[in-house]
């Protein structure tokens, strides 16, 4: 029995405890209880039939949970209760839970943790460890996440962008410990673009896809980063890259586009081509374009005017860049990198030297620390 | 068992031997640094000495509260000359001797021209529990 399979009983289990009549913060507690059991005692001792398995581990606990909570008429009268406002067939569960546990009043933080565990089948110590936070925190994240969204209606779809986001956010934040979020995020993302036609869902697994395929390229030595032009593109995975285009394609012929199948166009284009000075900067100039009309992000508009310097020089760059608000993340590493191209290499050095202090990350600061000193050497 | 906190300063302590910004070095140095870091960490772990290590963002501000009802004051960022903590690793080591030892080999990180660095680091024993026998 593997644990990834194990996880995937999950959300379809939690389903089945709401629809005996089992709250959603209950009957995930009693699920999470049974899957740190199965996790201990499968390997041992292998169910033949995993999900009845779990389904009878967790009313068990349930029902210790509500005996040990309330009067025995209580107990009997939730036992009793005709299924209520729950999910009406297996195929909805996992659907109805990425709803809930994306829920707009919770945090993004919140939103995330309960995904994991409740979508994603993950243990607290698990996130715990993934998010680098010590596992009673994350326990007090989850239970606080799910009293916030007791007593919301389960029986009407939710916000899809949500949703989305969550998944985003948990796919960004890579991978620490022993679960790989990236690789998480876009099993969840697979599962939910199963359940819905909705072309954001397929632009997101596209997006994801497109990313993914190029992970082994992006790190070097000691977790060094690799910028794109570095990559050697011969590591890059072709045939997740090949997925993630089929399916950005079908969602592209649904002439619907959004957000993130705008980004997953641009990953493809970067995606297909031999080298950076083979990449199709044009096009990508023109999907910045439209994801500057989808969200006037500014960091979009930074994003667009790298590709504008690829596509009309460094000079068109920069009065691109003039655009773009200096507060937005980054902005000194893309002038730096403008700059060195139009030859302006003594003041390059010094915005490399800024953008690393205001780096977010080790690898990003080493790497752009790098910079500085590789442009400092460069014949004047 | 006590643990030691191994605090490194962007700025603020004494002027190590090989005091070169680390823009002018060479790439393959900036690497070669990183590396040494990455490696002493990797050792530490290994030994079972090694309990955490962080790096901090030079931008800091230092924040009170306004009062009840009020927003946060804050004040900041500071002149070139004010203390300003890089990072910091935590060690559980046996002795006092072996936590000198070890920030020792970590200021020994190479820095310009692959020389180390020599650069100062404070080390702070943690305050323990209270024992349980204390007669």
């Amino acid at each position: 029995m593997n644990e990834a399979l194990l996880r995937e009983l999950v959300p379809a289990v939690i389903g089945v405890l709401v629809r005996r009549g089992a709250d959603f913060a209950a009957a995930e507690d009693a699920v999470q209880e049974a899957l740190i059991r199965a996790l201990e005692s499968w390997p041992e001792d292998p169910p033949r039939d995993p999900k009845g398995w779990l389904i009878a581990a967790a009313w068990h606990k349930f029902l210790d949970a509500t005996r040990s909570e309330s009067s025995r008429r209580d107990r009997e009268r939730v036992v009793e209760a005709e299924p209520p406002s729950g999910p009406a067939a297996a195929s909805d569960d996992s659907l109805w839970l990425y709803f809930l546990c994306a829920h707009p009043s919770l945090s993004p933080g919140s939103a995330v943790a309960l995904t994991l565990r409740a979508v994603g089948g993950l243990t607290t110590r698990q996130i715990a460890t993934a998010y680098l936070v010590p596992e009673a925190t994350m326990a007090q994240r989850i239970s606080r996440a799910k009293r916030q969204i007791t007593g919301q209606p389960l029986d009407r779809p939710g916000d899809l962008g949500t949703v989305l986001r969550v998944l985003y956010l948990v796919f960004n934040e890579g991978y620490g410990g022993d679960v790989d979020l990236a690789a998480e995020a876009v099993r969840l993302t697979r599962q939910l673009a199963a359940s819905t036609p909705e072309p954001e869902v397929a632009g997101l697994l596209a997006l994801m896809l497109l990313h993914h395929a190029r992970r082994a390229s992006r790190t070097g030595p000691g977790g060094r980063l690799v910028p794109l032009a570095e990559q050697d593109r011969s590591r890059w995975d072709t045939t997740m890259i090949a997925e993630g285009v089929a399916i950005l394609q079908a969602a592209l012929a649904r002439d619907r586009l959004g957000e993130y199948q705008a980004q997953a166009a641009v990953a493809a284009l970067h995606a297909d081509a031999p080298s950076t000075a083979e990449t199709d900067w044009v096009q990508i100039v023109e999907w910045y374009d439209e994801l500057l009309r989808i969200t006037g992000s500014p960091v979009v508009r930074l994003n667009r005017a790298v590709a504008v310097g690829e596509a009309d020089g460094p000079r068109a760059g920069l009065a691109e860049l003039g655009q773009v608000d200096p507060g937005v993340p980054r902005y000194a590493a893309v002038q730096a990198y403008l700059l060195e191209r139009a030859g302006e290499l003594d003041r390059a050095a010094e915005l490399y030297v800024e953008a690393a202090q205001a780096a977010t990350s080790v690898p990003e600061r080493d790497h752009l620390t790098r910079e500085a000193a590789r442009v400092r050497r460069l014949p004047r | 068992m006590a643990k030691y906190l191994l605090l490194k300063h962007y700025r603020g302590g004494p002027v190590p031997p090989n005091d070169v910004p680390m823009d002018r070095w060479t790439p393959a140095e900036v690497t070669a640094h990183v590396q040494y870091m990455d490696d002493f960490a990797a050792k530490l772990e290994a030994t079972g000495e090694f309990v955490d290590s962080q790096v901090l963002s030079p931008q800091g501000t230092f924040v009170r509260s306004g009062g009840e009802g009020r927003p946060p004051v804050t004040d900041g960022p500071f002149a070139e000359t004010k203390d300003l903590i890089a990072g910091w690793m935590i060690i559980d080591v046996d002795t006092y001797e072996r936590a000198l030892e070890l920030a020792a080999e970590l200021s020994a990180a190479p820095g310009a021209g692959g020389v180390p660095i020599q650069e100062w680091l404070e080390l702070r024993p943690f305050m323990t529990a209270a024992p349980t026998v204390t007669e």
